[in-house]
């Protein structure tokens, strides 16, 4: 699938609300802002949107959007299941609704309120009602036994991980702490100006020992942010066009996000390994093509586990990757020069793919030098994208 | 949250019984429990009662954020059973910071705050 839509489809527009901590609006609010700077980003007018795409557990309803935006016709809309490991998929459903003609031009947004509203990592015993994790594994079997949020489920994977690769919590910690220095030269992100040390990182709280300490955390955030996809043809006439190389998902659907217990090794994360089959092996794309990744860090341990399930290092080498440098300015794969999850904000994901963006028009606040391709993946979904 | 296709798990933890679901048509055992076997479609599936022995798969000493109705640190666990499948779990009956990846456990069952029982492990050989 991901070798058909090649190239096919295009990001060439981009908006996003600031990220706070208190929008002080709804999010059906924060989605029709985004939304309408992506088009002014764009050059395109509200009215030719035709398409909609956006996770099942945003709160937006397609209703309300539609009539606060002006939509006036919406051919075709779709929604990736669960949360931010869908989010690259809103790409792939764009790429295929524009390959196959059933839409134009596609709106993929992503609005939370996870800071002001409904926390996402809050401890709540009754699920929501929606299809978030309510009826799914995690909310069944780990509900009775005080396992309540996205890091203590995640947390059992990690500590498996740390058994398997000798990763220690200072391994975890260095990627924080670049993670965290990208963020503090990024006026928009979460920790603008504020770095830290690994010396702070271990002496933030645990959230779950032995693995996730509270700067090894994603930042809740409240803020929307959505990009305009089209085809390939009708980009080229826009201002700096991004094309959606490969898309990608699904990968190995027994996890919605950070709930994935009973795959037989759970140091691997078998989503990314099989991500990766899609994006390099069926997608034709090199990873040593890659300037550029953006990888969905939630909470640090998934980002050394990505690293090693999408093949950048070996097994357990993860940590001396991430020693070495590599994830930093100069290094053989620069990663989340926004900040990531952990520094910049968490809008599920969104951002990072706002980051790539950026990156590709040469506009991020830390920019590689010449980054022509740039890989953004969140477990089971990711794209690589390409300049022009 | 009980529904039809987990009633027979917690039912039975409720009479102290610790029990994993089997397909009746390839013999195949599944946790979490489903309504159809993925490895021969059968909707032919019981329950059968485990040794309740197994290992520490994985854990996490959970700390932060704390809920009303559990202790802290939430010793949360990953059990392999001797049979064969994996449950998320709860530790008993042993210093948190004791806890290790391979430790030999048991099963027990505690009640709940809201009346059910729960099928929680302690170290094997524990009093
Ligand atoms: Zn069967």
């Amino acid at each position: 699938m991901s070798g058909r839509l090649r190239g096919s489809a295009s990001i060439v527009g981009l908006g996003q609300t600031e990220f706070s901590k208190s929008a002080g609006r709804s999010e059906t609010r924060l989605a029709a802002e985004a939304i309408v700077s992506a088009l002014a980003d764009a050059g395109l007018p509200v009215e030719s949107v035709d398409g909609l795409v956006s996770y099942t557990i945003d709160p937006v309803e397609e209703t309300e959007l539609v009539r606060s935006v002006g939509i006036p016709e919406v051919r075709w809309s779709s929604r990736v299941p669960y949360g931010g490991g869908g989010s690259q998929g809103v790409l792939l459903h764009a790429a295929a609704a524009v390959a196959a003609g059933v839409a134009e031009v596609v709106v993929a947004y992503r609005a939370v309120k996870a800071r002001s509203g409904a926390r996402v990592g809050r401890a709540e015993v009754s699920g929501r009602a929606s299809s978030s994790h309510a009826g799914t594994t995690a909310g069944q079997w780990c509900t009775p036994y005080g396992v309540l949020t996205p890091a203590s489920w995640m947390a059992l994977n990690a500590t498996r991980y740390m058994h398997a690769s000798g990763a220690t919590s200072e391994d975890f910690g260095r990627a924080v702490v670049q993670m965290r220095a990208y963020a503090a030269a990024n006026p928009n992100a979460h920790f603008a100006g504020r770095p830290i040390t690994l010396a702070d990182h271990q002496a933030s709280r645990w959230i779950a020992e032995p693995c996730i300490r509270l700067f090894d955390c994603c930042q809740e955030t409240d803020g929307a942010v959505a990009l305009v996809v089209t085809g390939a043809d009708r980009a080229a006439d826009s201002r700096a066009p991004v094309a959606v190389a490969a898309a990608a998902g699904a990968g190995v659907f027994e996890e919605e996000v950070a709930s994935n217990h009973y795959r037989p090794d759970l140091s691997v994360m078998d989503s990314s390994v099989a991500l990766a089959a899609q994006l390099f092996d069926e997608g034709g794309v090199g990873r040593d093509e890659i300037d550029v990744a953006m990888i969905y860090d939630a909470f640090s341990p998934i980002l050394l586990m990505q690293l090693e399930s999408l093949g950048f290092c070996g097994r357990g080498e993860a940590k001396d990757f991430v020693a070495d440098g590599h994830l930093g300015p100069g290094g053989r794969l620069p990663c989340n020069t926004n900040g990531g999850l952990i520094g910049g904000g968490y809008i599920h994901g969104l951002n990072l793919t706002g980051e790539a963006v950026r990156q590709l028009r040469g506009e991020s606040c830390n920019q590689v030098g010449g980054a022509t391709t740039v890989l953004v993946t969140s477990s089971r979904t990711g794209v690589v994208l390409r300049r022009g | 949250m009980v529904t039809g296709d987990n009633e027979g798990f917690w039912s039975a933890a409720e009479e102290g019984r610790l029990v994993v679901q089997r397909c009746a048509g390839c013999r195949a055992l599944h946790h979490p429990p489903r309504p159809m076997c993925p490895d021969c479609r059968s909707v032919d599936l019981g329950w059968e009662q485990a040794v309740g022995t197994g290992v520490v798969y994985s854990y996490a000493l959970l700390h932060h954020p704390q809920h009303p109705a559990f202790e802290y640190p939430v010793v949360a666990a990953l059990v392999d059973l001797d049979e064969g499948v994996r449950l998320v779990t709860n530790l008993v009956d042993v210093e948190p910071h004791q806890v290790r990846i391979g430790m030999p456990v048991e099963v027990a069952f505690e009640p709940t705050a809201d009346g059910f029982a729960v099928p929680v492990f302690r170290p094997r050989g524990a009093p």
